[in-house]
């Protein structure tokens, strides 16, 4: 029999959502997770599965470190198939300016208890031969490590089952009130709380999220095992993910347990289509092969796309919605999800309790955004 | 790396009998036309190692026309992917290569359906057309103990074949009940081609045993199959072999058509009376058209090929053997169903995605092909769930997605050609 | 009469003529395996028509080539993945 009322209700089984649910769950909170699809089904599972720590500013460098240690806490504990494995990310550097910005990085991340190692040239095609040559350097940052983000987030499901959580698959909500949520079948499930961690449908949910679509490609690889030992990623990276432009793509490749190889990356805002797009594809494949010459004569046997949920600011949304008293949300995390969906729910989890977070909340809450969006 | 360009009025995908039917027809009619297959030589599998000076009459026909005509033939060749409308992308041992038409004809044909059982990845459990593709490429069959096993009018087909290779079939073990076959059999009465190819092959058959309502439960062996279990309604018993070709009648290759944007019913494509589908200018024809044997292809071959040429007096020609053809695919479809035991057959421990390696027991547990792909990477690896993809379909009902690109493994580097152009 | 000429399977010679393809010849150097799958079984080939991916080998240095597809060509190298 399920439970009439719950203290909390999360719309949505992605890892934000999961995450969520167990830091809740794990509270003693009585919660119930409200699934539309399958579990993991969004960006969670069209995505990377990078954990990384990434400095694009201050309050993104604080949420990506206290998650990332999170993640490493938990590494022991995680199923096999989730495919933890800590092979550490090198941000490249193909010349004397992007080299200068490497040693700002350390110097940015080492001040901040994040070990990360200047690599010269020679360093660096010792750590990965099959870079091609003429880059001049890079910082290798070893704690940062790669996951399979479907099965962590199925994994959060059963940990917060086991502490009592109750999940509702499929199920789609229509309407967040006052008493809980509305389902499509016209049932109600009332709760006291309602936390809103439905990636790119959370402004179909709460009209005013500044949400948007943020298309990405990825090709994987056949098994290629040690073609790539560290994720891989260059410098203009944070130039794409950073920039308000349409369309871009930037070097980032990630190996896998498996000994398959992920190729990415591309960032597109307003195209609403999920095909492939040739001419991105192109480009990024292009990008790739500049760094890695070998990758053009491996075979790749699946591409595809996948929607990140952008905000204006490149910062999540974690918090109060301004003017509900019982809505919260949990979503907008770009590009990030997989690494700061535990930190997420701690701080998620914080603020439902009312109790200090580890980091200053104040960059993510969402009243941070100016008072005349919510009006 | 090179990257060459193709420029046709009409381009066939597939060289097997409807293939080589369609483009014989539109270049008869003038148009300049290419075909493209992804083995070195014409033929597709019926066809397989066939020449124009073959024993086997209607093949080494066909070859003569094709070889005679102006069709050119690009092989081996395989697409991948359509950058847009108009424009396919291949490649071959040359690299990639641009493929552009007015008019498209898909005759990519069938593979057969696989079912696991308990063994059945152990070397030397292949498919019935698999074993016969394997053979006439060269491997030596002679004194081998073959047991033939699953479903369809292919089965026979492969057992004879072996036999005139010196292979020593022990058995062909059909799921398909005597009675149904009995029906069948009756239906191939009113046919006179098909009477005599059934003439034929009961010669070449003499003295191995055929048993229906008859099915594998496992292959048993040590790094390779060397006995399998086989069983009837009445008794379960062991059969030595070197060779299981085990086959399940065929499933329709509709995954380009389906990267087109063409429409399937039920899980072939659907085409209007001139073998059109549902993208203007895209001719569908044979096997993804729904199963029907060689003549079924070669009559819609016909038709797609007049019709892509724009003669649709010429194409009308071939509506009546269609029809008549047509009879025979039903006949097929109803004999050879799959009995509910084969649902039956794969243990937990038994693989279904042979890519991945994923065990029955997990898959169970999955709620949907979406969800078992997502956490157990269930069809995610290299053969893109062609193999697991009809296993799961008839053990679970899940039912394939529509493809994305590339439709088969690449390089990156061709890949990255895709957007080529201009 | 179609050339004939030798290929090497992991190494031994081979003779072969040139409509066979990798896989048969590799069948005919007596090897059964030709690949282990990704939990360690081994594998030979399936479907012989270039669409289950179980018969690839490492060919003249490539590796993943579906050797069912492939015709043998003078001197190739062809390595199983045992």
């Amino acid at each position: 029999m399920r439970a009439r009322s719950y203290d909390v209700v999360i719309i949505g089984a992605g890892i934000v959502g999961a995450a969520c649910a167990w830091a809740c769950a794990s509270e003693g909170l009585r919660v119930a997770v409200i699934e539309a699809d399958i579990i993991g089904g969004g960006a969670t599972g069209a995505g990377m599965g990078h954990l990384v720590v990434m400095d694009d500013s201050e309050a993104q460098f604080a949420l990506t470190r206290y998650s990332r240690s999170l993640w490493q806490l938990l590494a022991p504990e995680l199923p096999d198939d989730v495919e933890y494995e800590s092979c550490g990310t090198i941000w490249v550097a193909a010349d004397e300016e992007e080299m200068q910005a490497v040693r700002q990085k350390r110097e940015f991340y080492e001040a901040r208890g994040v070990p990360a190692e200047v690599l010269d040239a020679k360093a660096l095609r010792l750590a990965e031969p099959n870079l091609r040559e003429g880059l001049v350097g890079g910082l290798r940052v070893p704690g940062d490590a790669v996951i399979y983000a479907p099965c962590a987030a199925r994994f959060f499901i059963e940990r917060a089952q086991s502490r009592g959580a109750e999940l509702y698959l499929p199920r789609v909500v229509t309407e967040i009130s006052a008493e809980g949520v509305r389902l499509n079948d016209g049932s109600v499930i009332a709760a006291h709380r309602v936390v809103n961690a439905a990636g790119t449908w959370s402004p179909m949910l709460t009209p005013g999220i500044e949400v948007k679509k943020r298309k990405g490609h990825l090709v994987i690889t056949e098994r290629y095992a040690g073609f790539v030992k560290h994720q891989l990623v260059e410098l203009g990276y944070l130039k794409s993910a950073h920039s308000m432009t349409t369309e871009s793509v930037a070097f980032n490749v990630q190996p896998r347990r498996t000994g398959q190889m992920l190729i990415g990356s591309s960032r597109q805002f307003d195209v609403e289509s999920k095909e492939v797009d040739a001419n991105i594809l192109t480009r990024m494949l292009e990008r790739a092969a500049e760094f890695l010459p070998g990758v053009n004569r491996l075979f790749a046997i699946r591409g595809w796309t996948g929607f990140r949920a952008a905000t204006p600011d490149k910062l999540p949304l974690i918090g109060p919605w301004v003017g509900r008293e019982n809505l919260f949300l949990a979503t907008g995390h770009e590009g990030l999800g997989i690494t700061t969906s535990l930190g997420t729910a701690k701080l998620l989890v914080d603020q439902l309790l009312r109790r200090t977070s580890e980091i200053p909340i104040g960059p993510y809450l969402p009243s941070r955004v100016p008072e005349s969006v919510h009006a | 790396m090179t990257n060459s360009r193709r420029s046709f009025d009409v381009l066939v995908v597939g060289a097997g009998p409807a293939g080589i039917a369609a483009a014989c027809c539109a270049a008869q009619e003038g148009a300049r036309v290419g075909i493209v297959d992804n083995n070195a030589r014409p033929g597709g599998q019926i066809w397989r190692g066939e020449t124009q000076d073959s024993d086997v009459v209607d093949a080494a026909s066909w070859l003569r026309k094709l070889v005679g005509s102006r069709v050119e033939i690009l092989a081996p060749m395989e697409v991948f992917a359509q950058p847009e409308a108009g424009r396919l992308v291949a490649t071959s041992p040359d690299g990639a290569c641009e493929l552009s038409y007015k008019k498209l004809i898909l005759c990519t044909g069938a593979r057969e359906r696989f079912l696991p059982f308990p063994g059945w990845t152990l070397p030397n459990v292949m498919g019935a057309g698999g074993l016969q593709a394997l053979v006439k490429s060269g491997m030596g069959i002679a004194g081998k103990k073959v047991v033939v096993a699953g479903s369809g009018p292919l089965l026979l087909a492969v057992a004879a074949h072996l036999r005139a290779h010196g292979a020593d079939v022990r058995t062909i073990a059909e799921q398909a009940p005597w009675s149904r076959l009995v029906r069948f059999g009756m239906a191939l009465a009113s046919r006179g081609q098909k009477i005599s190819q059934a003439f034929q092959l009961k010669k070449q058959l003499s003295r191995i045993a055929y048993r229906a309502g008859c099915w594998v439960v496992a292959a048993e062996g040590n790094g390779k199959v060397e006995s399998v279990t086989l069983r009837t309604e009445r008794k379960t018993w062991k059969e030595p072999c070197d060779y299981l070709a085990c086959g399940f009648h065929l499933v329709p290759n509709t995954e380009l058509a389906s990267l087109l944007g063409c429409e399937l019913r039920a899980e072939f494509v659907r085409t209007d009376d001139f073998q059109e589908s549902s993208v203007s200018g895209t001719y569908c024809a044979g096997e993804p058209t729904g199963i029907g044997g060689l003549e079924l292809s070669i009559a819609e071959g016909q038709i797609a090929g007049f019709a892509a040429a724009g003669q649709r007096e010429r194409a009308q020609a071939y509506f009546g053997e269609r029809k008549s053809q047509r009879r025979f695919s039903t006949a097929l479809e109803r004999t050879f169903m799959l009995r509910d035991e084969l649902r039956h057959l794969p243990g937990a421990e038994t693989i279904v995605c042979r890519c991945e390696d994923v065990k029955f027991g997990r898959l169970r547990e999955q709620p949907s092909w979406r969800a078992a792909k997502l956490q157990t990477r269930c069809g995610m690896g290299p053969c893109q769930g062609r193999i697991c993809g009809p296993a799961v379909e008839f053990l679970f009902g899940w039912k394939a997605e529509s493809a994305r690109p590339p439709i088969f493994p690449v390089a990156v580097e061709s890949l990255a050609a895709t957007a080529c152009a201009e | 009469m179609p050339k004939a000429f030798s290929v090497t399977v992991n190494g031994a010679h081979v003779g072969v003529t040139e409509d066979m393809t990798a896989l048969a010849a590799i069948l005919l150097s007596g090897t059964t395996t030709l690949r282990r799958s990704v939990s360690g079984e081994p594998r030979g080939a399936l479907c012989g028509m270039g669409g289950c991916f179980e018969c690839r080998v490492t060919i003249n240095g490539e590796r993943h080539c579906r050797s069912c597809q492939i015709r043998c060509a003078q001197a190739m190298d062809i390595r199983t993945d045992d």
